[in-house]
């Protein structure tokens, strides 16, 4: 019998390989169909009539002039379950929702609905402790938390509202046909799906197909259909006819999820040696009209001997909060590691020295590699030569720093589970209901087939992105690649051990005593009993062999574990007289267990560092105070990176038996945890200040040379 | 987007006679970077386009009697490839290329660039150019923190946007106008104005003339854009300082003039003045940077411009004189 688990590293040929993704050149060529280009025949236009204000009730929707329109299907007005007007708390609230033949009426059908407002005060600001507030959670003993220490260092931290500014849209396209709903939505739970639009479409799951070929960034903002998802199906249903539904820039920032805010000061209790006795932290931050989660602190130093954290929701007439990638994560690690390193500038330490000392409170499952992953992260950045206390002295305005920052993540496979199919021609076929948010997952499974049959590659069939398919969970959380590698090794590893009893006879040895490699099945340590794997297959005889694999696996063989650190290194050169930051080099170190696809998993990484620079130097979402507007709603004024504004990125990825041995553990959340951290920490080491607020504009950085007496 | 008539005239005569004589109305398309996003976002809705691409004489550059013709509809990539603008007018070509997008300045017109509305985040979310809700303007006391430090007395606070301007008036050009009345010659520094009220638009020429021509005097002047912007691409700037002064042994005729600092384009002739009868150094530099800042008035959000336009006057006359 073949083992599922994983095969020693040196017998494995696809799994860890640097292999293309093959959703590569569909992208490239446009051939990839998203759900913006479906166009099922006779398909109407949905457009949302969105709130103006950013806090509002409505009074009352006059939609007969919309309705009256040539062209208009229907209007659909946005009640609550109660039959009221929902309340309108931010600007992008959903008041109706058009369907027309083409989206010129639609829109033009916008204009003609007249909805009465009654005006209500409007809070944007978050910024100001205890403006509107919940309860305050709490831990530990404020007045004795600083008790033992000789310095206290004490700072301020910020980080705005962002959004997920997904490239492709939230929205979908539907279609009711025979009394079934197909739906193309754009989303991260393609398995899970059916269940949000179910009550929409009065309909059991199993009359709903949903079909996701590709999509363009989720982040945590695409787990369910949400209210244009609701609508889409609901008018569908009404008229019969295909809809088209997608949100424009402007929605997609407004209304599409963000990433709560968090302000807070902090303080660190420590010994004049650099040793911390004690932690506190008093945070605030908004999630809309949503209730606010802070992430615990200290972030990864939670054996700190004092801790002291309060925390407490602001309710603002925003838009409220989706998971964003790692969620709380990012916050949380720029309050914490921004205050340890401006406590090590304050006793005058080297900063590398002092997390590496303090590491001794570092969480339990993860301290050592840290320790490691720092020391490596150092090396790469070239720390030795370029380190310098808080505030570089060299002449001119041009100064340079390097920043750290470091972080934990979970990322175990989630629930999955794969049908695969062996022909007798010797092709297979992968089949899982789990998605590809643009980061290789078809690649992956073919990887582990091919690996766990012996066969090359391109015999291996993937098909994904329906909820026909074997159920798989949600891509968030980081547990799809551990998920489909651990159902796919599972699956595979059944078929074969079909395959190996079928031909064991005739090779007159027991079928434990078979290996697949190198595309024949063969006596392990005497290769020349056997035969090619196409031969093999033969002895299915006229049928396929399909088996099931899954994620936990029915055996209980562990695939697939949590628990990953990583290590980020910023460097960045500021004109101090402009105050504009520039990224210099970045160095990402992260541990992942065992790699499907170096590759990809490096892409990942990369991915996430370009996030992470950009909501270090440009995201933010902007708000008129005195009517709640967002201001910024286009990506002209919410600003990402662009590929001149990056630097230089070089990632490393713990390999090795030490890892390996881990199982498989998913990447997309913990590289996106320390950039704001870690780009914070150099422009303070460069300029001699803390620039206390993200984004680091040259506005923030010119106050805060000012402010420090530094210009 | 509002229907719309789409008229494609050959000549300079005819499109003037499809233009409405009230704004609105008709709209000039050129490279249309500006305008197809406004008219999405229901910022003008005319109910006639008059596209400019098919009228010959506003294409390509000349030299004629000591100064460089650009015609109009000349690209932004086009110009800045130019042998005579690269040799004559580098302040000119950093503007340009500060655009930041291959795409823009491919497409983009030098007479469009002078002609686009401002940025102004309130003006585009809807609340007019002059940012009024309910009778007030929501700027001063708003997010102004890319709005005017100069001439922001009120009711406007947006900043003129053109990337050309500055450099132009700098150097001196004209531009050249037809309307139903024939043709006339305006200033650059004269091009643009501070509206009063909603009503009104933010140039000197009516609705219903067309630029035709830029003129520059080919007279020898040092020159140099310095732009403070954020990121390295597609960006606006926070910033921009346009120098051009009589080389010699100490400066004489210098113009400085300031982008995204103010409604129009802001001529500094305090800085101008701190520049003349120099010889240009770091310190004569940072003396007419200095002085660029007189009279600066910041709104609540935005006193960081204030240090950047020291910082670009310095950095353009450093560059001019490089």
């Amino acid at each position: 019998m073949a083992k599922s688990a994983w095969p020693e590293a040196n017998r494995r040929k696809q799994i860890g390989a640097r292999i293309a993704r093959h959703d590569g050149p569909p992208k490239a060529t446009g051939a990839a169909r998203y759900a913006y280009d479906m166009n099922p025949k006779g398909m109407l236009f949905a457009k949302m009539l969105q709130c103006p204000h950013g806090h509002a009730k409505v009074i009352s929707v006059d939609a007969s002039a919309a309705e009256a329109m040539p062209g208009v299907a229907m209007v659909l007005v946005e009640k609550d379950k109660d039959g009221e007007f929902p309340a309108t708390t931010f600007d992008g609230a959903i008041i109706a929702t058009v369907a027309a033949t083409t989206e010129e009426i639609a829109e033009e059908a916008l204009s003609a609905i007249e909805v009465e407002y009654e005006m209500r005060e409007v809070i944007t600001n978050d910024r100001e402790h205890g403006l509107v507030s919940g309860r305050a959670a709490e831990t530990g003993d404020a007045a004795t938390v600083m008790d033992g220490a000789e310095v206290v260092s004490e700072g301020y931290y910020g980080l705005p509202t962002i959004t997920h500014c997904c490239l492709e849209s939230h929205g979908q396209v539907c279609e009711f046909r025979d009394g079934e709903l197909y739906i193309w939505p754009s989303t991260q739970n393609v398995s899970g799906y059916a269940g949000s639009v179910r009550t929409a479409a009065d309909l059991p799951n199993e009359k709903i197909h949903v079909d996701v070929q590709y999509m363009g960034g989720g982040f945590g903002s695409k787990f369910t259909a949400g209210p244009w998802g609701t609508a889409c199906v609901e008018i569908a249903k009404a008229t019969g006819k295909p809809v088209k539904l997608m949100l424009d820039r402007a929605q997609e920032l407004k209304s599409a999820g963000h990433r709560p805010s968090n302000f807070g000061t902090v303080k660190i209790g420590l010994k004049k040696d650099g040793t911390i006795t004690g932690f506190h932290s008093d945070v605030w931050g908004t999630n809309g009209q949503g209730r606010f989660a802070q992430r615990a602190m200290p972030y990864c130093l939670k054996e700190i001997p004092n801790i002291y954290t309060r925390s407490q929701g602001i309710v603002t007439n925003r838009g409220s909060v989706q998971a964003w990638r790692a969620p709380n994560h990012p916050q949380a690690a720029y309050l914490t590691m921004s205050a340890l390193e401006d406590a090590a500038a304050k006793i005058g330490m080297d900063a590398l020295e002092f997390l590496k000392k303090n590491l001794v409170f570092g969480d339990v499952d993860r301290k050592d590699y840290w320790a490691e992953e720092l020391d490596i992260a150092a090396e790469m950045i070239g720390y030795a030569s370029k380190a310098h206390p808080r505030g570089d002295k060299t002449p001119g305005n041009i100064k340079r720093g390097i920043g750290i920052s470091f972080h934990l993540w979970g990322g175990k496979g989630g629930a999955s589970a794969c049908d695969l199919t062996i022909n007798p021609t010797g092709t297979v076929g992968a089949k899982i209901g789990s998605q590809d948010l643009g980061v290789g997952t078809r690649t992956c499974i073919a990887q582990v087939a091919a690996e766990t049959l012996g066969i090359p590659i391109d015999m291996i069939t993937v098909e994904i992105g329906r909820n026909s398919y074997p159920a798989s969970g949600a891509s968030g959380g980081s547990t799809t690649i551990g998920g489909i590698s651990t159902s796919t090794r599972d699956a595979a590893t059944k078929a074969l051990n079909v395959i190996m009893a079928n031909v064991a006879p005739g090779l007159n040895v027991a079928p434990d005593k078979l290996e697949a490699w190198d595309g024949r099945i063969q006596e392990i340590g005497n290769p020349s009993n056997g035969l090619s794997w196409q031969d093999a297959c033969k002895s299915l005889g006229q049928m396929a062999l399909t088996k099931q694999g899954s994620n936990p696996t029915e055996d209980g063989t562990e695939l697939t574990t949590a628990d990953v650190g990583g290590v980020q290194m910023a460097e960045v050169s500021v004109d101090i007289e402009t105050g504009i930051v520039t990224m210099e080099n970045f160095v990402a170190v992260q541990d992942i267990g065992l790699i499907i696809n170096e590759k990809l998993a490096e892409s990942q990484v990369h991915g996430a560092m370009i996030m992470g620079v950009t909501w270090a130097l440009y995201e933010e979402c902007v708000y008129d105070a005195t009517t709640g507007k967002m201001l910024n709603p286009d990506m002209e004024f919410y600003q990402l990176a662009t590929l001149g504004d990056i630097g230089n990125f070089q990632v490393k990825l713990m390999d090795g038996e030490k890892y390996q041995s881990r199982g498989v553990i998913g990447i997309g959340e913990p590289p996106a945890i320390s950039p704001g951290a870690a780009i914070g920490n150099a422009v303070a080491n460069a300029i001699g200040v803390r620039v206390p607020e993200l984004p680091l504009t040259p506005d923030r950085v010119l106050q805060a040379l000012n402010e420090g007496g530094m210009v | 987007m509002k229907d719309f008539e789409y008229a494609n005239p050959t000549s300079v005569k005819a499109a003037v006679d499809l233009l409405s004589d009230s704004w609105g109305n008709t709209e000039v398309l050129a490279g249309g970077t500006d305008l197809i996003t406004s008219m999405k976002q229901g910022l003008t809705e005319p109910t006639r386009l008059v596209s400019l691409k098919n009228i010959k004489k506003l294409q390509g550059i000349s030299k004629k009697k000591g100064t460089l013709q650009i015609g109009a509809a000349t690209t932004l990539s086009a110009l800045a490839a130019n042998g005579d603008v690269q040799q004559h007018f580098p302040a000119l070509v950093t503007a340009i290329e500060g655009i930041g997008s291959a795409q823009m300045i491919n497409v983009g017109t030098a007479g469009g660039d002078l002609f686009q509305r401002p940025r102004c985040w309130y003006f585009r979310q809807g609340y007019g150019l002059l940012g009024v809700y309910e009778g007030k303007s929501l700027i001063p006391e708003g997010d102004n923190r890319y709005h005017a430090i100069f001439g922001n007395a009120g009711p406007a606070y947006y900043v003129n946007p053109s990337s050309l301007a500055p450099a132009l008036i700098a150097l001196g050009a004209s531009v050249s106008v037809v309307g139903d009345g024939g043709e006339r010659e305006i200033k650059v520094a004269d091009l643009h104005t501070t509206p009063s009220n909603t009503g009104q638009r933010e140039f000197s020429i009516e609705p219903n003339e067309i630029a035709v021509a830029i003129t520059i005097p080919m007279n020898g002047l040092k020159n140099a854009t310095y732009e403070i912007r954020q990121r390295r691409g597609l960006d606006w700037p926070l910033v921009t300082a346009s120098v051009a002064f009589k080389a010699g042994s100490i400066v004489s005729g210098t113009n400085v003039v300031l982008g995204h600092v103010a409604p129009v384009p802001w001529r500094s002739s305090a800085a101008s003045a701190a520049l003349n009868g120099k010889f240009v150094n770091a310190a004569a530099a940072a003396a007419a940077g200095e002085a660029a800042t007189r009279g600066a008035a910041p709104l609540s959000k935005n006193g960081y411009k204030v240090q950047q336009v020291k910082v670009a006057v310095k950095r353009a006359i450093l560059a001019a004189n490089a």
